[in-house]
This record gives structure tokens, sequence and C-alpha cells, in this order.
């Protein structure tokens, strides 16, 4: 029934109507729509180059071998080894830092959506997170290493001969990089929370519950697929940040623990991210196939978690509440 | 005015009218507004009160056309092989049920119906002899202009409002200065100058509910149709905005042939010339508005214009 | 007890500003408002502070720092204006003129190249931007006119620019899409019902009713383009400010922002001179983003008046 005509985005209107033809627009207009598809071509262009000449360069340099053999510091590349304590240090810096963000800030839309009251102070918060979004992360880093020097924060990090306390380790990265996903989370829940229609908040008042039994009930079970896409947001911007990881996890090489309880959580280390970057040529190491290497697996991670967020938003329409 | 209109539209004798209140006093019973005063002073008639004096009373040209029209959304069937007039000097009600595709077929008159990406059309619509489809959209609209249900004047000032569809018409944009006679013409047309003379330059959103359907008129008249559509324009109303847009309407008949989609009975039989009842999609029957209202043919039409059902 | 976290937001800010610039203050003291002039070279200043005395009497604070800031407004300005160009120009191809084939790829590629992060972007920059420039765009006899005053090695401006564009496009394309999808279908259909082409009335109706949208846009991409530091610390180059009257070779030029400035020096910010330099550049970095956020907000402001939040 119906033909798709390449320029035909309003749909078909019967077989034989012609669409609203570009041709008789006034030329600044039919410029204007050119320019429209050129960028929108470009962006395609962009993404496609840079997908697929990682996908080159990862297949041309990762090996089995490199994901589970730990780095070295070598001047011969063959003995440099692989990236697999960057990889764990990713995955640690991650959970650490989803586990601070998703609780506060799942908290924070709650009680923004829910109870907003006094209103100034709602107001004042929901511009503090929106500030907290816009502060750049290495401005974070650089507060996170004053703040975790203090000796109030002695316990997070290592302490240096003459009590200097050192302020680099993954429970103090894992801190400060769960203000990058704590907008993500907010946001998402915050509009999961809005789209559910009073009414259901309604029957649940009308059953005789309390407010804080339907938010525990009834709100939260069903906003899930909101704070899970807000989540899966967060760590992808996580596992995606190299100015907290260089400034507040030393960005090792290796994983390197402190003695005592927790040890490798107090301990310093390195990320995916730091590894590529270290061995970038504006790094020290400068090998460049190790960091196109590592830097492919970084983007899988960051591309499987978007990939996540899709699945997730796509279950949400289904149990969206208007169907 | 409009190079179309006969130069004297010669006036026929007053057609017989049936009394509608002997049939059914609750759907045709005049409004006690209507003489809320301004302007049009037609006194209330005596049959049912219709606003003016001489229904169906001219030889209307025909303008547009539908010939076997038949529209659906995928394969549900809105619209199924409706032949109608559409003539210059009269208004044409669309009535019937809700959902039995009166606005389908309204907005199919302009082609508006390609913005839903569903839908999809069959038959033929005449504009002056000519197919619609065959005409650039763009001219279409100009000719065939349209007002919604629910007042939509676009966020920018009342002046801006109105030229905007002078303003976007070709490559060349006009100044100020030469827009404002046809600024002010429209808003004069649409009874709204005298209320917004000193403040064109205001939100277009700050006016109340009635005003902006009436700027939205305004707008509608501004690029000069020739056919001017409307959907359910005063359902969103209060009675005294719907009087007021009702007798501007029929002020405005002899300029644009005009076509409106009511569900309101009483309106339909206080502006209307010819009426044209839709049921399910069909074309239940079209009738000069009397005879609608005092003589239906069908059965289905007695008992919608009686209140049995709708 | 659910406010009281939400507040701890509120604390966490208050310190982070309070503490940043009570660190940074003996910077500013010292330097007075030259910290925001020009002067000697940023690189040499910084390694003296570095290399201060021990001694707290003795430390070195001078700084100039306009280089820096200078390469963050380039950057900065560079990349959001053909960002806004770009972006502006595929949301509106996305919502109103792509067909469905084509949204149903451009979307999750839109998403993809919001999601790559900047280490990655940065990679590709030095490994294949910076040597195409440094090679190909850049003639050797240019090269050695100006080799006395700086190297020209395709750590450049252009490059930098080029890549924060494609960085933050897909923040404002996303914040555009969503805007232009929830203008009102009344708006765009009494447009069209006056005649007016689809162009003229995404772009006079829909891109209007959406600038609220487009301003938040552009803040956010401004704010994470002056707060970007890893790439452009990859791809800009050593200190220098670039001169926009030496014709095409002030694209080639290296320029060092802020933010890339820090990185650099992280290492050394135990020598307590030069952590209070790198805090002040924080400081700064901070006061600008919070001014942004306000400009955001007051931008939107005199738009209520015709309507749009």
């Amino acid at each position: 029934m119906s033909v798709e005509a390449p320029n035909r985005a309003l749909g078909d209107a019967g077989p034989t109507r012609p669409m609203e033809s570009s041709a008789t627009w006034p030329r600044a207009d039919r410029v204007g729509l050119g320019l429209a598809w050129a960028a929108g071509m470009l962006l395609c262009v962009v993404a496609g180059a840079i997908v697929l000449y990682m996908l080159f360069r990862g297949l041309q340099y990762l090996s089995f071998e490199l994901l589970v053999t730990r780095p070295e510091v070598a001047n011969d590349q063959s003995r440099s080894g692989g990236f697999l304590d960057p990889i764990i240090g990713t995955l640690m810096l991650t959970v650490l830092g989803t586990i601070i963000a998703a609780p506060l800030g799942v908290a924070a839309a709650v009680w923004l959506s829910e109870y907003g009251r006094p209103s100034w102070l709602a107001r004042l918060v929901e511009s503090g997170i929106e500030v907290v979004a816009g502060t750049p992360s290495i401005v974070l880093a650089i507060f996170g290493l004053l703040i975790f020097s203090q000796p109030l924060f002695a316990f997070l990090s290592f302490t240096a001969e003459g009590n200097a306390v050192f302020g680099r380790s993954f429970l103090a990265a894992g801190a400060m990089i769960s203000l990058i996903a704590l907008p993500f989370v907010v946001g998402a829940t915050r509009e999961a929370l809005n789209a559910i229609p009073s009414h259901v908040r309604e029957a649940s008042y009308a059953l005789g519950k309390t407010k804080a039994a339907t938010i525990r009930r009834v709100l939260l079970p069903a906003v899930r697929p909101g704070i899970g896409t807000g989540t899966a947001l967060g760590m992808g911007r996580i596992a995606g940040d190299t100015a907290i990881p260089i400034a507040l996890l030393g960005a090792t090489l290796q994983l390197q623990a402190v003695d005592g309880p927790l040890g490798t959580l107090r301990g310093t280390g390195g990320t995916l991210t730091t590894y590529v970057y270290g061995n970038s040529p504006a790094g020290e190491g400068n090998a460049p196939e190790k960091a196109y290497a590592a830097a492919f697996v970084l983007l899988l991670v960051v591309v499987l978690l978007n990939f996540g967020v899709d699945l997730i938003s796509r279950r949400r329409q289904v149990t969206s509440w208007t169907r | 005015m409009d190079p179309l209109t006969p130069p004297h539209a010669a006036p026929l004798p007053p057609p017989i009218r049936r009394i509608a209140v002997d049939r059914s006093p609750t759907t045709v019973a005049a409004p006690a507004a209507a003489t809320n005063g301004h302007g049009h002073g037609q006194p209330s008639g005596i049959v049912g009160g219709g606003r003016h004096a001489q229904r169906a009373g001219r030889a209307g040209v025909e303008r547009m056309r539908l010939e076997d029209l038949s529209i659906s959304y995928g394969r549900k069937l809105a619209v199924n092989r409706v032949s109608l007039p559409v003539r210059q000097g009269e208004v044409l009600a669309l009535i019937g049920p809700s959902g039995c595709g009166k606005t389908t077929l309204l907005r199919s008159l302009n082609r508006l119906i390609e913005l839903t990406p569903t839908a999809s059309r069959e038959g033929r619509i005449m504009l002056d002899d000519q197919d619609v489809d065959r005409m650039e959209v763009t001219h279409l609209r100009r000719r065939v202009t349209m007002v919604f249900q629910q007042p939509n004047p676009f966020p920018m000032s009342i002046f801006d409002n109105i030229a905007y569809g002078l303003r976007e018409q070709g490559s060349s944009r006009p100044r100020r200065e030469e827009l404002e006679p046809q600024v002010i013409d429209a808003l004069e047309r649409a009874g709204l100058y005298g209320e917004v003379s000193e403040n064109l330059d205001h939100p277009a959103l700050r006016l109340s509910g009635g005003q902006q359907q009436r700027l939205c008129i305004a707008r509608a008249l501004a690029v000069r149709p020739e056919v001017l559509l409307l959907d359910e324009p005063a359902s969103a109303l209060d009675p005294r905005s719907t009087a007021r847009i009702e007798d501007l309407l029929v002020k405005l008949r002899d300029e644009v042939a005009i076509v409106i989609v009511t569900h309101n009975l009483q309106q339909a039989f206080r502006i209307a010339d010819h009426v044209a009842f839709m049921y399910l999609g069909e074309l239940e029957e079209y009738a000069p508005t009397d005879q609608m209202f005092g003589a239906p043919r069908t059965q289905r039409s007695r008992d919608y214009v009686s209140g049995a059902f709708g | 007890m659910l406010g009281a976290l939400a507040c701890l937001v509120l604390l966490l800010i208050g310190t982070m500003v309070a503490m940043v610039l009570y660190t940074a203050w003996p910077s500013f003291r010292s330097n007075g408002l030259a910290w925001f002039g020009a002067g000697a070279p940023n690189q040499g200043q910084l390694d003296d502070i570095f290399n201060s005395p021990a001694n707290p009497a003795a430390y070195q604070y001078e700084l100039r720092a306009w280089p820096m800031i200078w390469g963050t407004l380039l950057t900065t300005a560079g990349a959001v204006a053909a960002a806004l160009t770009i972006s502006l120009l595929s949301a509106i191809f996305i919502v109103e003129f792509a067909p469905p084939r084509i949204k149903r790829v451009i979307e999750p590629v839109v998403r993809l190249l919001a999601a790559v992060p900047s280490v990655v972007y940065g990679l590709v920059g030095v490994l294949v931007l910076v040597p195409f420039v440094g090679n190909l765009l850049v003639s050797e006899r240019r090269k050695a006119e100006v080799q006395y005053v700086v190297q020209l090695t395709g750590d450049s401006l252009l490059v930098a620019v080029l890549i924060l564009t494609f960085m933050i496009t897909p923040i404002m394309v996303a914040i555009m899409v969503d805007a232009l999808r929830a203008v009102p279908r009344s708006w765009m259909e009494g447009s069209a019902a006056l005649g007016v082409n689809r162009w003229r009335t995404i772009w006079k109706i829909g891109v209007r009713a959406a600038r609220p949208a487009i301003v938040a846009g552009v803040v956010l991409a401004t704010a994470r383009a002056i707060g970007e530091a890893i790439m452009l610390a990859m791809v800009s180059g050593s200190w220098f400010a670039p001169n926009p009257l030496d014709g095409f070779t002030f694209l080639v030029e290296p320029t060092r922002p802020l933010a890339a400035s820090i990185v650099f020096y992280l290492e050394g910010r135990t020598v307590p001179p030069l952590g209070q330099t790198l805090a002040a550049i924080a400081a700064v970095l901070l006061i600008s983003s919070l001014f942004l956020s306000l400009a955001g907000w007051a931008a939107k402001q005199p738009l209520k008046r015709y309507g749009i939040v």
C-alpha cells in the first residue's frame, strides 16, 4: 500500500499522492534542507569512521593474552604485558561509583518528586545537581585531591611518613567519580517518577497505604527501569572518565594494595582510560598498539552499557501506564 | 472582492421553512445569548432563531467538490466514498456523532491529513475544477486555510502571528510597514482589531480563549484564502465567545466559502446554509439547513437531529 | 531523612567551592588581576612555581594565565559555534526530514558518539589527525619559517576544535531533538495549514519554540568544552597563544587550555605553591561553569513572556 520515497518522513498519503516537494520552495529553504541532510549524514559518517577505525585497530592489535596478563613497566613493548589490571581497575571503580551514586541519586529524586518541601530548598537541590552535572571532571578531581588529603579522610588511602595523607585510592576516586553518575541517576529516576500518573498514587492512598509505603511498594518498583537507565548511563560515564582516575587513582600500571583491611580499595591503581592515556604519544608509555587495543575494549564496554540502556527503555515502553 | 464571486448574486426566493421547533424543540432552540448585540443586528428568527435572514438564499458558486472521497488510517476506514460540493457564499456544516469522520474529511480538504503518517486517501478533491493533488501543497493550503478546535496562536506577538503566513510565503521578507495594513485588515475582518489595536506587540498567548480563536481566524484570513475550514472552532469556548465567532462566520461567508465541523446541532442550525450529516464515515444526508432540521430524509438523520443518539 | 540526604548535595557543592577557592587564594592574592593577563610563557612560570624553594616565605606564585585562558576561549568558542550549527541542522533533519530508515540508524549513532570516552577521541586525534595535519596540511617551508617562534607539529587548535566539536555535538543534538519533538503539534499544524512549507515551519515555529532547550544545550556543551581536559591535553600541543593574524597558520598553531594544563602538572601538586596554582586554575573553571548555569537560566527568562517555558 505504501511507497516509500526517500523524502517522505510525513508518511505516505496513498499510492499516488505527491508529498510536499521541496522543488517549489524558495532557494534559501532548499539550501537549508540540503544543509540539514548534510549535517545528518556528517554525523553518521563521523561515527561510522570512528567505530570502524577502532574496530580495525582493535582487531589488529587485541589478543586474548593482553586481556589476561598484568602490565609491566618495560621499555621493550614485547615485555610490557597486557592490561588485566586496568580492566579490573575499571570494573572496581565503576562498581564503587555506582553503589554510591545509585542510592543517593534515587533518594534525591524521590525526595524532589514526591516531597520537595520546602520548595525553595527543592529548587536549590535541583540546581545543585545541575551544578554538579556541569562541573568539569578535572575540577572534581582537584577537589577530590584537596579533600581526601585531609587527615580526616586518612582511612581512605595510605599515609606516608610524616603523616602526609596520600589522598589517592580506589575509595577516594570512587567517591568522587560517583558525582559524575549522580545527575544521570537523578534525572532518569525523576523522569520516570513524573511519568507515573497521579491516579496511581491516589489509588494507593485510597487503599490506606502511607506515603512511605506507596513509595516503597508502588512507585519504586514502577520506576525500576528508569533507575536502570540512569545507572547504566552513569556507569558508561564513569568507565569513560579519565581525569578523576589520573588524579585520584594514581594512574599506576598495576593495582597496588595497601596493608590492612580493604587493602586493594585503599590502594592505587589504573583504569582502561588511564592506560590508554599513558600509552598514547601524550603519555609516558607511548605504545600505540596497546593503547588501541585497550581503547577498543573500553569502547566495547561503553557501547554495551549503552545497548543495555536501549534494552531497558524498550522494555519500559511495554509496561507504560498509558496502554 | 474575489474574482470568482459573481458580481451580483441574485437572491432566490426564500425557501419555505418548516417549523423545526415542532419536532424537536430541545435540539434547535435558539440560544438566548445570540442577542448580546454587536454588529450583526439580525432579529432572532421566528423559526428556530437562525441568526441570518437569507439562509441559503444565494446561488452559491461551487468552489470545491469532493468525489468519492475515502480516507483510511491503516486498515481502518474513516471516510467512505463521500461526495460533496463546497460553495462560496454559504456556510457548510459537517455534523455527526464523534468518530464519524467529519474532522478527517475536513483535514483532507487542504491535504493536512497527509501530516498523519498512517492516513491514506482515495477519490478526488477538486478546487475550482483542479485536482488538489496536482497543486503545490503550500499553494493549496494558502487558498484553503484551516482553524483548529483548540486555539493555537504561535508563541509570538499578536502582530507576528497574523503576519506569519504573509511573511513566510516567498523568499523575500516584507518589512513591517508593508505588512501592517494587511495585518490590521485581517484583525478587523475577524472583529478583533478593536480589542487589540493598542497592544499588537503583546504575546498572543496572553489573550483570552475566545480572542485567541478569533486571532487564529484572523491569521487564517490574512493569507486571503478562498475556503476557510473550521474544526469545531467554538467547542473550547464560552457561550459569549461562541456567539461572536458565529456572527463572524456568517459575515465572512460572502468572501470565503466556509466549511465548519461541529457536534453542536444548534450551532449548525444557527449558522449553516447547508448541512452534511455523517455517520460512521458515510455521508448520510446532505441538505439545506432547514430541510435537514425540518424534514430529514433518512430515519437516521431524523433520529440524530432530534437527539435520539449522538 | 530523604531531604537531609538531598541536602548532602548542597553541602558538597558548598564545600567544593569553598575549598577550591580557599586553596587557590594565595595564587590569586600574589598575582592580583595580572593572573588573568598576558606575560611570560606559562611553561616557564609553572616550572618556576614547581621549583619553588621549600621555605613558604619564598614560594613562587607568578603566573600570567592569559595564554591558557585564550586557549580555552578559542577551543570552546570554535567548537560550540561549529557544534551549534551542525546539531541544530541535524536535529531538524532527524525530527522532520529523515526517512524512517535513516532515522533508525542516526539516533543510535548520536548516542554512540555521546558515549565514546574522551580518551578514545583523544587517541584517534593524536594518532590520526595530528600526523595528518602535521605532515600534510602544514608545509615544511612554513614550519621552517616559524620554527624559532613555535613548532608546528600538528598538535593544533584545528585538531582540538574539530574533535571537541564532535564530542559536544551529540549532547546538543539529543537535547534539541527532544525539544523539537515536544513542540506542540498544534503549532506545527497551524503553520502548515497557512500554506507555510515544512522547512519554514520547523525553522520558524519549531526552532523558535525550542529556543530554551537550545540555550540549555549550548550551556551544557560549553561547560563540557571548557572542562574537557584529557582529550585537549592529548591533541592541542604546548603552551602558545595562537594569533588570528597569522592567517591559516593560526589554525595549526598549538595551544594549551586551562583544563589541559592541570593534567600536565598534576604530579607536581604536592609542591604547595603549584598545588595552589592548580587549584586557582580549577577555581576559574569552576566559577565559569557556575556562571554558565546562571547564564543559561537567565537566558530563558525573557522567553517566558511568550509562553515558551
